[in-house]
C-alpha cells in the first residue's frame, strides 16, 4: 500500500492551498485555493479508508471523501454568488479593495 | 505498471458486495429535527404558492412552527431523556439524544424565535427578500439542532456547513449594500477556510483511529502512542476550525466586521447562536471524541482562552461603534467559555463542572446579549446609525430603552444581581474546581478580564445617562413596534431572573457530560 505518496501529495496539496489563501487578492483565486485544500482532505480519505481497510476497519473513507464533494459544491455555489454580486456592484473581485469596514 | 496494479487491487475490493440493513430509526428522538425540516419546508412552499401574498404571513408561520418544535422536545424531556440517553439509529454512537443536547437544543429554537420577532419589521420595511429570509434562517436552526445531537464526524462536518452556508446567504441579505457584501465576503471566507483545515484535521483523526464515530476514535488515540504527530495535528487543525467558528483570537478578524454589515438581527443570530454552535461542536469535541488526549487539547484551549478574554477586552475599548464594540465584547465572553473548557480534561468531577458551566453561560448569554441587539436595532430606526454617539442622551428621549439598556451592559460586564454575575460565577467555579496552577493563571486572567470590561460598558452607561442628545435627529418620545417589545420582554425578564434565581438555569443546565451511551468519561 503506498499510504506515504499519497499522504505527501495531499500535504503538498493542502500547503500550496493555504498559501494560495492567504496571498492572492482575486476572490476567484481564492475559493480555487480553498478548493485544492478540500482536494488534499480527500485524497487523505480515500488514502486512509484503504489503508484502513486493508488493517480490516469496516469504516469506508470514500463515504466522507463524497460527503465532502457534495457540500463543497454547495460552498462554491453560494460563494461564486457572493463573488458576483460584489463585481456587480464595485466592478472588481480584488478582495483587498473590499475593505470599507474597519477599527 | 504501478498504476496498474494499484487499480486492479481497487477493481478487485470494488466488487465486494456490503450488505446494508437500515439501522431501527428512533422517530421520536428525531422529531425536533423532523418538525423544523417540515416547517422549513412549509415556509419554502407558502412562498412558491402564494407569492407576494404569502409575504405577510412568512414571518408568523415561522415563528409559530418554531415553537411548535418545542413540544416534541418537551416530550422528549418528559420522556426521561436526562437520565435514560437515546440513540437516533439502533444502537449507534452517531446520533444520541440525551439531556444535554435536549437543552441545546431548546436554547437554540428560543433564540430563533426571538431573532425571528427582531427581524419581522426589519425585513418587511427595508427592501429585502422576506420569504427566503426566513426558510434559510430555519434551516441554519436546522443545522444547530442536528450539531448538538452529533456524536460523529461526518454528522459534526455536515450539521455545520448546514448551519453556515445559509448564515453566509443572511449576512449578504442586503446586496445593494457594499458594507453588507463585504460583511457576507469575509464571514465567507474565513469560515470556507475555517472549515476546511478543520476537514483536514479530522482526515487525520480518520487516518489514525480508523473510524469516524467520536466514541471510537477516543477510544483509539487513547491508546495508540505511536502517532502522536499525527494525533496533535490533527486535534490542533479541528479547535482551529472551530476557533473560527467561536472567534476565539486569533481568528476573530472577521467578526467585528461581518458584525457590523450583516443584517442587525442576523448580527445577533451569528452572536450568540452561531458561536454557540460552535461551542456545542467543541464540547462534543473535548468531551466524547478527544477525552482521552488532555494533553493536546489542553493547552491548546488554555492559550485561545487566554488571548481571546484579553485581546477581546482590550480592543473593546477603543471602539467607537457599538456593534463592533458588541462584537468585541463577544469575543471576550467567549473567552470565558474557552477558559471553562480548557480546564475540563483534569477529571470526570471538573469536565461536569464546566460542561454546566458552559451550558448555563450559554443561555444567560444568549439572553443579555439578544436583549443588547433589540435595543441597538430599536434606537437605530430612529438614528439609522449604531455610533456610540448616537446613543449620547438615550435616556432623555428613550427612558425605558436606556434602562433597559443599562441593565443588560451591567448583565454583561457581571455586575449581581443580573445574569451575567452567575454565569461568570460558574466559569470561576469551574476553573477553581481544575485546582492546577494553570486554572488559577486563567481565573486570575478572567479576574483582571472582568474589570477591564467595566471600562466599556461603564463609559457606553454614563454617555446614555449624562450626555446631551445630539440634534442630528428628531427626539420626541420613541415607538417600538410590537415583536421588538416583545423581544425585549422575554430578554429582559430572562436577564434579571436568571440573576435573582440562577436555580432557573441550573434547573436545565446541569447536564451530564456528552458522554456516550456505553463509555462515560
Amino acid at each position: 500500500m503506498y499510504l506515504v505518496q499519497f499522504l505527501l501529495l495531499s500535504s503538498v496539496l493542502f500547503c500550496i492551498g493555504v498559501y494560495g489563501v492567504l496571498v492572492r487578492r482575486n476572490a476567484v483565486l481564492v475559493l480555487m485555493s480553498i478548493e485544492l485544500i478540500l482536494n488534499a482532505v480527500n485524497i487523505n480519505f480515500v488514502a486512509f479508508g484503504a489503508y484502513n481497510r486493508e488493517l480490516g476497519a469496516a469504516i469506508p473513507g470514500e463515504v466522507f471523501a463524497l460527503f465532502i464533494i457534495a457540500v463543497a459544491a454547495a460552498e462554491v455555489g453560494v460563494g461564486l454568488a457572493m463573488v458576483l454580486t460584489i463585481y456587480r456592484n464595485r466592478k472588481s473581485i480584488d478582495i483587498h479593495e473590499v475593505d470599507l469596514l474597519k477599527g | 505498471m504501478v498504476l496498474l496494479t494499484l487499480l486492479a487491487s481497487w477493481a478487485a475490493q470494488a466488487v465486494e458486495v456490503v450488505p446494508f440493513d437500515r439501522p431501527p430509526i428512533d422517530w421520536h428522538a428525531l422529531a425536533p429535527e423532523l418538525t423544523l425540516l417540515a416547517v422549513g419546508a412549509l415556509v419554502t412552499l407558502i412562498d412558491v404558492v402564494f407569492l407576494e401574498r404569502g409575504r405577510a404571513i412568512s414571518p408568523a408561520v415561522a415563528g409559530v412552527g418554531l415553537l411548535a418544535v418545542l413540544v416534541p422536545i418537551v416530550t422528549l424531556a418528559v420522556d426521561g431523556v436526562a437520565s435514560n440517553p437515546r440513540a437516533a439509529f439502533g444502537t449507534s454512537e452517531v446520533y444520541i439524544v440525551d439531556g444535554y443536547s435536549l437543552v441545546l437544543k431548546a436554547l437554540f429554537i428560543i433564540i430563533a424565535y426571538l431573532v425571528i420577532l427582531m427581524s419581522t419589521n426589519y425585513i418587511a420595511e427595508g427592501d429585502y427578500w422576506e420569504s427566503e429570509y426566513y426558510g434559510l434562517l430555519l434551516s441554519s436552526v436546522l443545522g444547530m439542532l442536528v450539531m448538538a445531537s452529533a456524536r460523529d464526524l461526518v454528522t459534526v462536518f455536515v450539521a455545520l456547513e448546514l448551519l453556515s452556508i445559509p448564515a453566509y446567504l443572511l449576512a449578504t441579505w442586503r446586496k445593494r449594500d457594499l458594507r453588507s457584501n463585504e460583511a457576507g465576503l469575509k464571514y465567507y471566507l474565513n469560515g470556507v477556510f475555517a472549515s476546511a483545515l478543520m476537514l483536514y484535521g479530522m482526515s487525520l483523526l480518520f487516518g489514525a483511529s480508523g473510524t469516524t464515530i467520536l466514541v471510537e476514535i477516543n477510544a483509539a488515540i487513547g491508546s495508540t502512542a505511536s502517532s502522536t504527530a499525527l494525533i496533535t495535528l490533527g486535534i490542533v487543525l479541528v479547535i482551529v476550525g472551530f476557533g473560527f467558528k467561536v472567534s476565539a483570537v486569533p481568528f476573530h478578524l472577521w467578526a467585528p466586521d461581518t458584525y457590523e454589515g450583516a443584517p442587525t438581527p442576523i448580527t445577533a443570530f451569528l452572536a450568540v447562536a452561531a458561536k454557540g454552535a460552535g461551542f456545542v461542536a467543541l464540547m462534543n469535541m473535548v468531551f466524547v471524541g478527544f477525552w482521552s488526549r488532555a494533553d493536546v487539547y489542553a493547552p491548546a484551549l488554555w492559550v485561545l482562552a487566554a488571548l481571546t478574554m484579553t485581546v477581546g477586552n482590550l480592543t473593546a475599548l477603543r471602539q467607537n461603534n457599538l456593534i463592533r464594540l458588541m462584537a468585541y465584547s463577544g469575543v471576550a465572553q467567549a473567552g470565558f467559555m474557552l477558559a471553562a473548557l480548557a480546564v475540563a480534561g483534569q477529571s470526570t468531577d471538573v469536565a461536569q463542572r464546566s460542561a454546566s458551566a458552559i451550558v448555563t453561560y450559554l443561555i444567560i448569554y444568549a439572553a443579555m446579549n439578544l436583549g443588547a441587539f433589540t435595543i441597538i436595532l430599536a434606537v437605530s430606526r430612529r438614528t439609522g446609525s449604531a455610533d456610540i454617539a448616537s446613543f449620547d442622551g438615550l435616556f432623555q428621549w428613550a427612558p425605558a430603552m436606556a434602562v433597559a439598556m443599562t441593565l443588560f451592559l451591567a448583565s454583561l460586564a457581571g455586575i449581581p444581581p443580573l445574569g451575567g454575575w452567575y454565569a461568570k460565577f460558574s466559569v470561576f467555579t469551574a476553573l477553581i474546581e481544575g485546582d492546577v496552577w494553570w486554572a488559577y493563571v486563567l481565573a486570575g486572567l478572567a479576574a483582571i478580564n472582568t474589570v477591564i470590561a467595566f471600562g466599556y460598558y461603564g463609559k457606553l452607561a454614563s454617555r446614555m445617562w449624562f450626555e446631551a442628545a445630539p440634534t442630528a435627529f428628531e427626539t420626541n418620545r420613541l415607538k417600538i413596534p410590537f415583536a421588538l417589545q416583545a423581544a425585549l420582554g422575554i430578554t429582559l425578564i430572562a436577564t434579571v431572573a436568571f440573576g435573582v434565581y440562577p436555580e432557573m438555569v441550573t434547573h436545565f443546565s446541569d447536564v451530564d457530560v456528552p458522554a456516550a451511551l456505553t463509555a462515560a468519561p
